[in-house]
């Protein structure tokens, strides 16, 4: 395999670790809000604190491998997106401090502020929103390169119906994605109340999932038409991703098995966003920048490389003891007193 | 001042990096203070050092979330606002951008780690071994992060043929002969200015009425680092000054109104310079100092302005930067060491207007850092990779730069304020002597 192939599929790897971590962070801080609003917030509130409280700081980290690993292995898209996206990156950032602030803040200060509530609920919306945008845009036809000068064209992206079907696909998965997971999370820790809730969540938005799925099928086609043949071409693994998206509806709806049932939801995933990647390929910004093109140095490829599996050797295992600690210690997940 | 994209790039990237170096300083040094209060109190069988690091680590996460939250900022302003430069520089610098992504990592795993774990594990010290890899993580950070700014500064590890960046030696980019002064500088400053922040809490208390002595072991045991600290930011302080002589002569010239390059070169605290003539009236100066700083001998020839092209001159104004950390730094030296004179002499009785000068230490040490890193930027230009690009030709050429300094400066004051709000609430009635 060609070294770019490799590099783009490692970060492709980190950006897929985040979709799901991030999704469901971002959607049980929207449960959170909306249990809130509904009056049903104590029916989950244990659940949610007890998994973010540790691991919160740790998903952000997945976003930043990926936009740093892609400047390190593509630096031309240094150059592209970053003039492009100047104001929809600023008010990203602006989203995301502000949602990463009041965690903390609101872990130790005001709880139960509405104000945080809403902030942490609606920028859980708001981001996925916004990243599925940079996406959107590297389809190309959206940028305007006149000489050194790069535009992005906001009206266009704005009217754009490819445009607002990522953007709902992007909502509509991290609530379920985030659903299917709590419902696993809170049947771990035998709270049959939450498993109840949740499960109607993760249910309710499975369908709007696959519908969102086919708009964005049906709109790539008028959009990026190279991109739709690519992706014919692969369509085994959408096939697949629709075979677990079955699997996984089956189980919740059987009520039982909750974890292999968000597995198979990862694994829809999985199939459904490597397939959009393979099939995104060559062009990491159509049509300006393609992975040959643009590929770093060998030297500094490389070290990258090195760098790379010398910094997974260090963060698997410690990721492996988080979990263990946390996610897998049935006495924390219960909330009894743990002592070893 | 012209208000084009390159000045307001520059004011954006200083706001951004003025506001997060604070809390990326308390991130770094932090950890140190908790792991060895937390050493000591199993060590001494002393609930009050372990008190300390459970409250100092509860305080802590709050600015470590600021930290993270302006250092994404930083990290995706950097191609927001400088694509050209981050087009090059990827090529060359990447790999300890890369790193640093990791080593951050880490210690948010460890920190949640040791967050959540403090009576889990029967032997103690199990859980005082997740606070090293905190410390390690977050100090490996600022050293990564330090190879980059020392690259702007001494650029090596490629060839620029003909506009295209040729022969890539990352590792030689990383280590360049400006890494081993900004990284030891900037890494015992952050743990310099994290100890007075603590010292300063302890000092308030105590000036506050506060006898109990779990607020005189708080700072005792502060004002022992504060000054470990301060020596080490200082000896570094001075490698520094022997790294610019050698290397960045323009920076260092600049910074102390050096035009005359000579032996025997006096150092030059404050004064005022006459524009026209070059000449500084009012100003103390020392005698050799500056040859000292520069060559360790009174007798080295330090290089002046005179042989630097006019317009690649920094601004003039950084010698009031320069002065005003190096002044700081003494205060951060001598205070500690009246403290310990104290104790030692008058038998622990420590008065009043000393606990008000530890107290300012505080916000003098932060105040230091950022005319440190302002004279560092400021005194690099007109260039952003020295000797390879100006400044002016690295800005973006996007539009909105001025609507979004004004956005993030919204941004930065909002978390400021709940910051403060929020440390100040969390301990708000529950002094420490509650918890004993």
């Amino acid at each position: 395999m060609p070294l770019e192939t490799l590099a783009i599929t490692v970060l492709w790897i980190f950006l897929y670790g985040y979709l799901i971590v991030a999704s469901i962070d971002f959607g049980a801080g929207f449960f959170a809000y909306y249990c809130n609003l509904t009056g049903r917030d104590h029916i989950v509130n244990g659940i949610i604190s007890r998994y973010l409280s540790p691991v919160w700081e740790v998903t952000n980290v997945f976003l930043i491998f990926f936009m740093i690993g892609l400047i390190g292995f593509f630096p031309d898209t240094a150059y592209y997106y970053g003039t492009a996206l100047l104001v929809p990156g600023s008010i990203f950032l602006v989203l995301q401090s502000l949602r990463g602030s009041f965690y903390a803040f609101a872990h130790y200060g005001a709880r139960n502020s509405k104000a945080y509530q809403f902030v942490y609920g609606v920028t859980g919306l708001f981001i996925p929103a916004s990243l599925a945008t940079v996406l959107t845009i590297s389809e190309g036809g959206f940028l305007e390169k006149t000489g050194d000068e790069i535009v992005l064209l906001t009206g266009k992206l704005f009217t754009s119906p490819y445009s607002w079907v990522v953007v709902f696909l992007a909502i509509v998965s991290v609530l379920f994605i985030s659903a299917s997971f709590l419902t696993y999370y809170a049947d771990r820790a035998k709270d049959t109340a939450a498993v109840k809730l949740l499960r109607s969540y993760a249910v309710a938005w499975s369908l709007p999932t696959i519908f969102a799925s086919f708009l964005v099928f049906l709109s790539i086609h008028q959009h990026n038409p190279e991109h739709f043949a690519n992706m014919m071409d692969v369509s085994w693994m959408f096939l697949l991703s629709f075979a677990c998206f079955c699997g996984a509806l089956a189980l919740q709806l059987k009520k039982r098995n909750y974890g292999w049932a968000f597995i198979l939801v990862m694994l829809q995933f999985a199939f459904a966003f490597f397939g959009y990647g393979q099939s995104h390929l060559p062009y990491l910004l159509y049509p300006y920048i393609t992975i040959a093109d643009s590929i770093a140095s060998p030297a500094m490829s490389q070290a990258l490389v090195i760098g790379l599996i010398a910094g997974l050797f260090l963060l698997i295992p410690s990721l492996i003891l988080l979990m263990r600690l946390f996610l897998f210690d049935a006495r924390y997940v219960e909330g009894r007193p743990v002592r070893k | 001042m012209e208000l084009d994209n390159t000045m307001l790039a520059r004011l954006l990237t200083s706001l951004t990096l003025g506001f997060h170096i604070i809390f990326a300083a308390m991130g770094v040094g932090i950890p140190v203070l908790i792991s060895i209060a937390e050493w000591l109190g199993i060590r001494k069988k002393d609930p009050m050092y372990t008190l300390m690091a459970k409250r100092w680590v509860k305080g802590f996460t709050v600015t470590v979330a600021v930290g993270v939250v302006t250092g994404t900022c930083i990290g995706l302003q950097l191609s927001l606002l400088w694509p050209s430069f981050m087009k090059v520089a990827g090529e060359a610098i990447a790999l300890p951008l890369f790193l640093e992504t990791f080593a951050f990592f880490f210690e948010a795993i460890f920190l949640g780690i040791y967050l959540y774990t403090w009576d889990r594990f029967k032997n103690p010290y199990i859980h005082w071994l997740f606070s090293l890899p905190v410390i390690l993580g977050s100090t490996a950070s600022a050293f990564f992060i330090m190879t980059v700014n020392a690259f702007m500064n001494t650029p090596q590890g490629f060839t620029l043929e003909n506009g295209s960046i040729v022969d890539i030696q990352p590792l030689a980019a990383m280590f360049n002969p400006a890494t081993p002064s900004k990284a030891g500088h900037m890494i015992l400053s952050a743990y310099t200015v994290s100890a007075f922040i603590l010292a300063a809490i302890a000092a308030w208390k105590i000036l506050k009425g506060n006898k109990h002595v779990y607020y005189k072991k708080a700072l005792n045991f502060t004002m022992v680092l504060s000054l470990i600290f301060a020596i080490g930011t200082a000896v570094w302080g001075d490698i520094a000054g022997k790294f610019l002589a050698e290397y960045q002569p323009a920076k260092l010239a600049a910074a102390e109104w050096h035009f005359e390059t000579k032996p025997e070169a006096e150092l030059i605290l404050g004064g005022v310079l006459d524009p026209v003539t070059n000449e500084v009236k009012y100003g103390l100066k020392i005698p050799y100092a500056l040859s000292i700083l520069a060559t360790n001998t009174p007798t080295g020839e330090v290089i002046g302005l005179d042989q630097i092209p006019r317009e690649l001159w920094p601004p003039l104004f950084i010698h009031y930067l320069f002065d005003g950390m190096v002044v700081i730094g003494m205060y951060l030296l001598v205070v500690p060491l009246v403290y310990f004179a104290y104790k030692r002499w008058k038998k622990g009785e420590v008065p009043r207007y000393l606990m008000h000068l530890i107290i300012w230490g505080a916000p003098l040490s932060m105040l230091a850092i950022e005319l440190g890193w302002i004279f560092s930027e400021v005194g690099r230009q007109p260039w952003i990779l020295v000797g390879y690009m100006k400044t002016s030709n690295a800005a973006t050429k996007a539009d909105n730069v001025g609507e979004m300094l004004i956005l993030f400066f919204l941004l930065y004051t909002f978390l400021a304020v709940v910051c403060t709000l929020v440390l100040k609430r969390m301990f708000k009635n529950k002094p420490a002597e509650a918890e004993l």
